[in-house]
């Protein structure tokens, strides 16, 4: 058992240092979600912007239907 | 030009782009890190310039192959758009710096400043520069698009050798320079896995698609408010 212990220590020190030896992502904002609300304002902001794209053509284009 | 589906496809695309860009698996490399991301906008806006001024170049000819006044505006207002995709590509490229060439390779301001990408870029926005000026120091309105034409087609050709072959010469502190292991200066090929490409595509037809509608609205636009000059010349 003890063995056992020893060898699950062992070979999580490893990969921990493994882990270290890789270049560093943000993981940890992936995995509790916050990415999310950084999707989420990133596209408030572009539908944003679309939708008054759109309107200014709108506006364009009844302008060349009255002249 | 009025046509709306590749108004909606511009949309969906750059809507796939942040989502899929911002939550698909990237390859994990040192320096860069998360901010390989940035490719999907900071790369894509110097797609959509080059595609601009393609376009301009382009509407450059037609307008002296038959001086038509239409064409004319055109290519005015797609460099417009160009350049003004060319200055995000410039600023997102500082803030990219910041965090990869100064602070994780510890370049010094000098050798960020003597990048002959950057200044390249600077030389080609500012030639671009000179043709609004160019442009607007005209009276009249047919030597004013005959000269700022024959420049316009001067400019496109000025913005190759400073933007992708003297990058290519010398050493470049930018992804794919000769010192890196590719040797196209715009971006390492090798950083890039299937995954990316499969969002990066996209993003540079998305980009572009948004660049073309704003440069649309403004032709339409001086189309409407120079309408006068078009009726005049219809009478003569």
């Amino acid at each position: 058992m003890k063995k056992l212990i020893l060898i699950a220590i062992v070979c999580l020190c490893s990969s921990l240092a493994f882990a270290q030896n890789k270049p560093e992502m943000a993981d940890i904002m992936r995995s509790n979600g916050k990415i999310y609300d950084v999707v989420a304002v990133c596209l408030t902001i572009l539908i944003g912007l679309f939708i008054y794209v759109f309107i200014v053509d709108r506006k364009i284009s009844k302008i060349e239907k009255n002249k | 030009m009025n046509k709306i589906w590749w108004k909606i496809l511009s949309f969906i695309l750059l809507v796939y782009t942040i989502v899929c860009g911002f939550l698909l698996e990237v390859p994990r490399l040192d320096i860069l890190n998360e901010t390989i991301r940035n490719l999907y906008f900071h790369v894509c806006m110097w797609f959509g310039m080059m595609i601009l001024f393609i376009i301009s170049f382009v509407y450059s000819i037609k307008y002296l192959r038959g001086f038509n006044y239409r064409n004319d505006i055109f290519a005015r207002h797609f460099a417009e758009v160009g350049c003004l995709f060319g200055i995000l590509g410039y600023l997102t490229g500082i803030i990219w710096v910041k965090v990869t060439w100064v602070t994780d390779q510890g370049q010094s301001l000098a050798s960020v400043l003597k990048e002959p990408k950057l200044i390249g870029a600077a030389i080609a926005l500012l030639i671009y520069g000179a043709y609004f000026v160019l442009r607007e120091s005209f009276t009249d309105i047919d030597k004013r698009a005959r000269v700022s034409a024959v420049y316009n087609i001067f400019a496109f050709a000025m913005l190759f050798p400073s933007i992708w072959i003297i990058p290519r010469l010398v050493g470049s502190l930018h992804p794919g320079a000769p010192g890196s292991d590719s040797g196209n200066p715009a971006l390492n090929k090798n950083d890039m896995d299937a995954t990316m490409r499969m969002v990066f595509y996209p993003a540079v037809i998305g980009w572009t698609l948004l660049g073309v509608w704003i440069a649309t609205l403004k032709i339409r636009l001086s189309l409407i408010s120079e309408k006068n000059i078009f009726e005049v010349k219809k009478m003569d």
